[in-house]
C-alpha cells in the first residue's frame, strides 16, 4: 500500500517535472533568451594585489593611513562609516593624541543635546564617538545626491563579491559610454541602443547595472597630498582607499589569522597524537586472528 | 540495550558505589558510550559522523549562547549589535564566525551521516526508529538554521524570511492568514525577528532532546556496520570505549582542522555578501538565495514552472519541496531488500551514486540564478530525485540479485586482513 502510494506520488512529481522541462525547453528553443546588457557588458573586478592577500597577509599601516586620508578628504563628504569609531584608528598606527586631534578636527560634528536647554545641538567628536554621518537622515541624503542614498562604507568590501578589488575597480572604472566596447569588440550603444546611461547617472562597467549615481570621485592626480611622499595617482588613491575599507570591514583580520595559525599548529599535533593512540589501541584487533 | 557479553559497570571506589546507588548516571554513560556498549568491530570512518554532528551541536550551543549575550533582537539594532559583537566584544569575531561556519559544518557532517545511512541501509529494520528520529532532527535543524539566518537582519535575512514564509502563502484559502500569523505582520518586521530569536534559542535544546531519543533508539538493536550483517557473537564486537572513543578522537581532530581552516582563513566564503547590507524592505536583492544547505530543496521548489490544471505551479513547488524531505520518512518501507549494505547490492549501488551526483547538481542549480538553463537542469534532476526514492528504489529491491554476504562480521574482517597480507581472501561459505 505504501509502495503503491509512493509510486503514484513519484510518478506525479517526476512526470510533471519532465513535462515542465519539455515546456521550458520548447520555449528555450523557439524563443532563446536574449542576452541582457548587464550580461554582455558587466565586468568582474580587476586583478589587484594587496598586502593582506593570501592566508598570511597583513595590513600595511602606511597604506591604511593613506586610504584613511582619501576617505577623509574625498569619500566622507557623502558616505558614512557608522560602525567605525575614531578610537579604532589606533589600530592603524595613530597614537592617542593624533586620534584625539583627528576627532576634534573632523569636518562633520556629532549630534548632541544641549545640556542646559535640551535642544538638539552638535559638538566636536571625541575618540569614543563613531564617525558622524554626513547627512541627518536618508531623506536629506537622497535630496542632496540626485535621489540616491550614498551607502555606508563600513562593510562595503564584505558586502560585495571580491570587495577590495571591487572598490578599486569601481573607483578607477568610470568610462565614457559613447563608443564603449566589450572584450568581444561589440559596441554597447550599437548592441543595446536603449541602454544609454540616463541623465544624472554615470556609466561604469564594474557596477552591477552599469549606471551609478556617484560621479567619479577620484579624478585627478594629486587630489590628496600624501604625507609619506607616495605619488597620489588615481590608481594609487583607489588602491589605498580600497585597502582602508577592507580594514574597516574586517578590523580583526590579523588577529584572526594569527589565532588560526596557532589553532592549526595545536590541532595538527593533537590530531597526530589522537591518530597514534587510535592505532595503538586497535593494534590487537587489526591483525589476523 | 546490551549484548549478553557486554562489560558490566562495577564501580570500585566507595564514592562511585555511593553515587551508583543514589543516581546511576555514571552507569548510564558507561552503558551508552563507555565500555558497556559493544559495537561492531568493522565500522569505517563514515561511522564517525554521528559523534561529529553531536560535537557540531555543542559548538553551536556554546557560541550561540555567548552571541545571544551581545545580541539585540530588535529590528532597529539587530544588525549593529551583530557588528558590535564582531568589533568590540573580546573574541566576538571568533564567536560569530564560529557560529556562522559551525552551522555549515553541522550540515556537512549531517549530510554525510544521512548519505552513510542511505548507502549502508541503516534505515532498515530493526533501526527504522533511529532513521525516523534522525529525520526529525534534520527538520528541526533546518528550521533552526533558517531562523538563525534571519537574526543578523541583513538583506538576505530579510528577503529570505519573506520568501520562505511566502511559501505558506501559496496554500489556498488559509495560506495568507498563516503567513501573516507566522510573521506577526504582513511583512517581516520586529515581531518576526523577536519570535525567530526566541525559537532559535529554544530549538537547539529540542534537537538535543531528540538526539537522546535517537541514541536511545540506536542502542536497542545496537549499531549497524558496513557489511550490514548483524552481530552474531562476542568476537564481532569491541567495547565502545576505548576502541571507538579513540577512533572518534582522531575523527574529531580532522573535523576541527577542516573547521579551523574555514573559520580562520575563509570565514565569509560560505556566506552571501548581501547579508553585510542592513535589511531594507524597499530594495530587493538581485538574486535571493538561501544558505547552501538549502539549495537542493530550493532548486526543487523553483523547478515547478507549469500549473497543473487548477493547482498553481508555486503550490506544486511548495508541496514538492516538503515532500522531498517528508518522503524519506517512508524509506524503510520503500526499500524492501533484506540486504542492508550497498557493498552487496550492485544495482542499488549504481543508482546510489547517480542520486549523489543528482543531489549535487540540484544543489548547484539551487544556488544559481532562477534562469535558464538552471531551471531546466533542476527539472530533470528533480524528476530523478523523486523517481529514485519512490519508483526506482522499490523496484530495485524487488528485482535485484544481491551478492553473497559474509557469514559474520568477523569473517568479513578476517577476509580483509587476509587480502591485505597478500593471501587469497577467505571465501564465505554460503
Amino acid at each position: 500500500m505504501v509502495r503503491i502510494g509512493a509510486f503514484l506520488v513519484g510518478l506525479f512529481f517526476a512526470g510533471w517535472l519532465l513535462i515542465s522541462f519539455l515546456v521550458g525547453a520548447a520555449a528555450y528553443v523557439s524563443e532563446p533568451p536574449q542576452p541582457t546588457v548587464e550580461q554582455e557588458f558587466h565586468l568582474n573586478p580587476k586583478h589587484v594585489e594587496f598586502s593582506f592577500d593570501g592566508p598570511f597577509g597583513k595590513y600595511d599601516n602606511r597604506q591604511l593611513q593613506r586610504g584613511f586620508q582619501v576617505f577623509k578628504e574625498v569619500c566622507s563628504a557623502c558616505h558614512s562609516l557608522k560602525f567605525v569609531a575614531f578610537r579604532d584608528l589606533e589600530a592603524i598606527g595613530y597614537n592617542e593624541a593624533e586620534v584625539k586631534a583627528i576627532a576634534k578636527q573632523w569636518a562633520i560634528k556629532t549630534p548632541d543635546v544641549d545640556p542646559k536647554t535640551g535642544e538638539a545641538s552638535t559638538r566636536d567628536p571625541v575618540p569614543a564617538d563613531h564617525f558622524p554621518k554626513p547627512f541627518a537622515n536618508n531623506v536629506a541624503a537622497a535630496a542632496a545626491n540626485n535621489n540616491a542614498i550614498p551607502p555606508d562604507l563600513s562593510l562595503m568590501t564584505k558586502a560585495r563579491h571580491h570587495g577590495s578589488a571591487y572598490v578599486y575597480s569601481l573607483l578607477t572604472g568610470f568610462r565614457d559610454q559613447q563608443g564603449y566596447k566589450n572584450a568581444k569588440g561589440e559596441e554597447l550603444l550599437k548592441e543595446f541602443p536603449d541602454a544609454k546611461t540616463p541623465e544624472g547617472l554615470h556609466f561604469n562597467p564594474y557596477f552591477a547595472n552599469l549606471n551609478l549615481a556617484m560621479a567619479p570621485p577620484l579624478t585627478a592626480e594629486g587630489q590628496v597630498t600624501y604625507g609619506d611622499g607616495t605619488k597620489p595617482t588615481v590608481d594609487q588613491m583607489a588602491q589605498d582607499v580600497a585597502a582602508f575599507l577592507t580594514w574597516t570591514a574586517e578590523p580583526k583580520l590579523e588577529n584572526r589569522r594569527r589565532a588560526g595559525l596557532a589553532t592549526l599548529v595545536f590541532l595538527l599535533i593533537a590530531t597526530g597524537l589522537a591518530y597514534m593512540s587510535y592505532q595503538n589501541i586497535w593494534a590487537d584487533k587489526k591483525k589476523r586472528a | 540495550m546490551s549484548f549478553p557479553w557486554a562489560e558490566h559497570y562495577a564501580p570500585k571506589h566507595p564514592v562511585m558505589q555511593w553515587m551508583d546507588e543514589k543516581l546511576p548516571l555514571p552507569r548510564l554513560v558507561y552503558n551508552a558510550i563507555g565500555a558497556g556498549y559493544p559495537v561492531p568491530r568493522n565500522l569505517n570512518y563514515f561511522w564517525n559522523f554521528g559523534v561529529l554532528a553531536g560535537l557540531a551541536l555543542v559548538i553551536q550551543i556554546v557560541t550561540g549562547v555567548i552571541m545571544a549575550m551581545h545580541y539585540g533582537a530588535n529590528d532597529l539594532v539587530a544588525f549593529s549589535t551583530v557588528e558590535q559583537t564582531m568589533r568590540d566584544v573580546n573574541a566576538g569575531w571568533l564567536m560569530r564566525y564560529a557560529h556562522a561556519n559551525g552551522a555549515s559544518f553541522f550540515f556537512i557532517v549531517v549530510y554525510l551521516h544521512i548519505f552513510r545511512g542511505l548507502y549502508f541501509g541503516s534505515y532498515k529494520a530493526p533501526r527504522e526508529m533511529v532513521w525516523l528520529l534522525g529525520l526529525v532532527i534534520f527538520l528541526l535543524m533546518m528550521a533552526t538554521a533558517f531562523m538563525g539566518y534571519v537574526l543578523p537582519w541583513g538583506q538576505m535575512s530579510y528577503w529570505g524570511a519573506k520568501v520562505i514564509t511566502g511559501l505558506f502563502g501559496a496554500i489556498p484559502v488559509v495560506g495568507e492568514p498563516i503567513q501573516t500569523w507566522l510573521l506577526g505582520g504582513f511583512a517581516p518586521g520586529n515581531a518576526s525577528l523577536n519570535r525567530f530569536f526566541s525559537l532559535h534559542f529554544l530549538l537547539p535544546f529540542v534537537i538535543a532532546g531528540v538526539i537522546i531519543l535517537h541514541i536511545w533508539a540506536l542502542h536497542i538493536p545496537g549499531s549497524s556496520n558496513p557489511t550490514g550483517v548483524e552481530v552474531k557473537g562476542p568476537q564481532d564486537t569491541v567495547p565502545f570505549h576505548p576502541y571507538y572513543t579513540a577512533k572518534d578522537g582522531f575523527g574529531v581532530g580532522i573535523f576541527l582542522i577542516c573547521f579551523a581552516l574555514m573559520l580562520f582563513f575563509a570565514p565569509n566564503f560560505l556566506g552571501h555578501p548581501d547579508n553585510y547590507i542592513e535589511a531594507n524592505p524597499l530594495s530587493t536583492p538581485a538574486h535571493i538565495v538561501p544558505e547552501w544547505y538549502f539549495w537542493p530543496f530550493y532548486a526543487i521548489l523553483r523547478a515547478f514552472t507549469v500549473d497543473f490544471f487548477f493547482v498553481p505551479a508555486k503550490l506544486l513547488g511548495v508541496l514538492a519541496m516538503f515532500s522531498a524531505i517528508l518522503m524519506l520518512f517512508f524509506l524503510p518501507w520503500l526499500d524492501t531488500s533484506p540486504v542492508r549494505s550497498g557493498h552487496y547490492r550492485p544495482v542499488f549501488r549504481k543508482f546510489f551514486y547517480i542520486l549523489l551526483i543528482d543531489v549535487l547538481i540540484l544543489g548547484y542549480c539551487g544556488g544559481a540564478p532562477a534562469a535558464e538553463p538552471y531551471v531546466m537542469i533542476s527539472q530533470v534532476a528533480g524528476a530523478y530525485y523523486f523517481a529514485h526514492f519512490l519508483i526506482i528504489l522499490p523496484l530495485i529491491s524487488r528485482f535485484e540479485k544481491p551478492l553473497p554476504l559474509p557469514n559474520s562480521i568477523t569473517d568479513a574482517v578476517l577476509a580483509k586482513y587476509a587480502t591485505a597480507d597478500g593471501e587469497s581472501a577467505a571465501v564465505p561459505a554460503e
